[in-house]
């Protein structure tokens, strides 16, 4: 674990970068002057100077409610115990975002559980769609109808909080033969449209279900036209892309950009290329909680950088 | 009392011809040719069949996959752990499909005459 000190200039991105992977239940970001940074358990100054000069938000990821099988048979208690997480958080964070996998199969009833359980962080929830939450007969039309009511085409949409420019991308529909994730013509079309007015130094976080970088193309971990969605945001100082769809940490950081995928809350995944396939990984009874988790950012205001805190259900 | 027992013959008719389909569609669905959908991936991946043939995709993931063909010309729902989908294949050709969630999963069908 690396323990950074604020020397009043920031930290370096790489740094930061160090310090976002640690044990706890989450990842907590915090915008500090436009730049989101991962706060570890060791800064837990830096995060209640965060937490007193601007505004936590909390991320969660593929909670899969309704998967059943040996990975995590009790995938809506570990969304329970997740969402216990949020609410002893010592700060309450002003918003929570879901990087889609809702559900496992898009049933009403799964969304109605996954709604209901979230719903007790007493949070407003800002939703993108998994590929798990698109595979209603209607393909996409149960989503839509809970989640996109004031969303354009598949689910997507923005809105500014304290002067963040947050952006929910949707990149698991229309998905074609050999491909990857997708975002599509119409989409990228909105996106260079939305992202018109808004000044060059206004922090960006674009949040969407499969990464928009290339993680692991044999596993289809990444995003066919992310380049195209990446240079319409080459122009502002700070952008913060948050997924999740891999059931584990990743980060990476590309100029401008900061990219970081969250833990699921209900199962994990193989690291790329270790196992013959990307599905759930079942580990010794007693780990599982150590490899589930919940994000949370801070936006501190007059900073450089927001800081990320992923944390676990259980450190063991 | 007439009307009563044609009823009831017509009923048990109705009954009979219903179960020997099932047992048609029963015995076609065993002896169809199977891809079998494991580790992200299609068992066989290429399948060379007769026109006609019904071909059942089966999951056996513990992760929904979705069969979908390039030329739309099929398109099954989600097929959770264990779920299968039958086609029948009624014209020649070669037939590419993917999953419609995991693009990457790829496979034919060729079917001739």
């Amino acid at each position: 674990m690396t323990h950074h000190h604020d020397d009043g200039e920031g930290i370096s991105r790489r740094h930061a970068l160090e310090c976002m992977i640690w044990a706890g239940t989450g990842v907590l970001w915090t915008v500090s002057g436009g730049v989101p940074v991962s706060l570890n358990l060791l800064g837990a100054a830096e995060a209640a100077e965060a937490r007193a000069s601007g505004f936590t938000f909390l991320q969660i990821s593929d909670s899969h409610i309704g998967f059943d099988k040996a990975a995590n048979p009790h995938a809506i208690d570990t969304l329970k115990e997740a969402i216990g997480k949020v609410k002893a958080l010592p700060a309450k964070p002003s918003f929570m975002i879901h990087t889609g996998d809702i559900t496992h199969l898009s049933k009403a009833a799964q969304f109605d559980n996954a709604d209901q359980i979230i719903g007790g962080a007493g949070l407003d929830v800002h939703y993108v769609p998994g590929e798990h939450d698109v595979i209603d007969e209607g393909n996409g039309r149960a989503y839509i109808e809970r989640y996109g009511k004031n969303a354009k085409g598949a689910g997507w949409y923005s809105f500014d909080q304290n002067g963040v420019h947050f952006v929910g991308l949707v990149n698991v529909v229309n998905l074609r033969a050999g491909g990857l994730g997708n975002l599509g013509a119409e989409q990228l079309a909105w996106l260079a449209d939305d992202l018109r007015a808004v000044s060059a130094s206004t922090p960006i976080v674009v949040f969407a279900h499969i990464p928009l970088w290339t993680v692991y193309a044999d596993w289809g971990w990444g995003t066919d036209d992310s380049t195209q969605a990446l240079a319409l945001l080459k122009r502002f100082g700070s952008v913060t892309v948050l997924n999740g769809h891999i059931h584990q940490i990743m980060q990476k950081v590309e100029g401008n950009i900061t990219f970081h995928t969250a833990l699921s809350t209900a199962f994990p995944q193989p690291a790329p290329g270790t196992a013959p396939a990307p599905g759930p990984m079942t580990v010794p009874a007693g780990k599982l909680r150590s490899l589930l988790g919940i994000t949370d950012v801070a936006v501190r205001n007059g900073g450089q950088e927001l800081a990320i805190i992923d944390s676990r259900l259980s450190d063991a | 009392m007439t009307r009563i027992s044609i009823s009831r013959l017509l009923a048990c008719t109705v009954v009979a011809c219903g179960s020997t389909l099932l047992m048609q569609e029963t015995s076609r669905a065993a002896d169809a040719p199977h891809v079998r959908i494991e580790n992200f991936s299609f068992e066989p991946q290429t399948l060379a069949v007769k026109v006609g043939t019904t071909v059942v995709f089966e999951n056996d993931d513990d992760i929904p996959h979705l069969v979908v063909a390039e030329n739309k010309s099929f398109r099954s729902k989600a097929l959770d752990t264990g779920d299968t989908y039958a086609f029948t294949f009624s014209k020649s050709g070669d037939f590419a499909y993917f999953c419609g969630l995991h693009p990457h999963m790829r496979g034919k069908i060729t079917v001739s005459q």
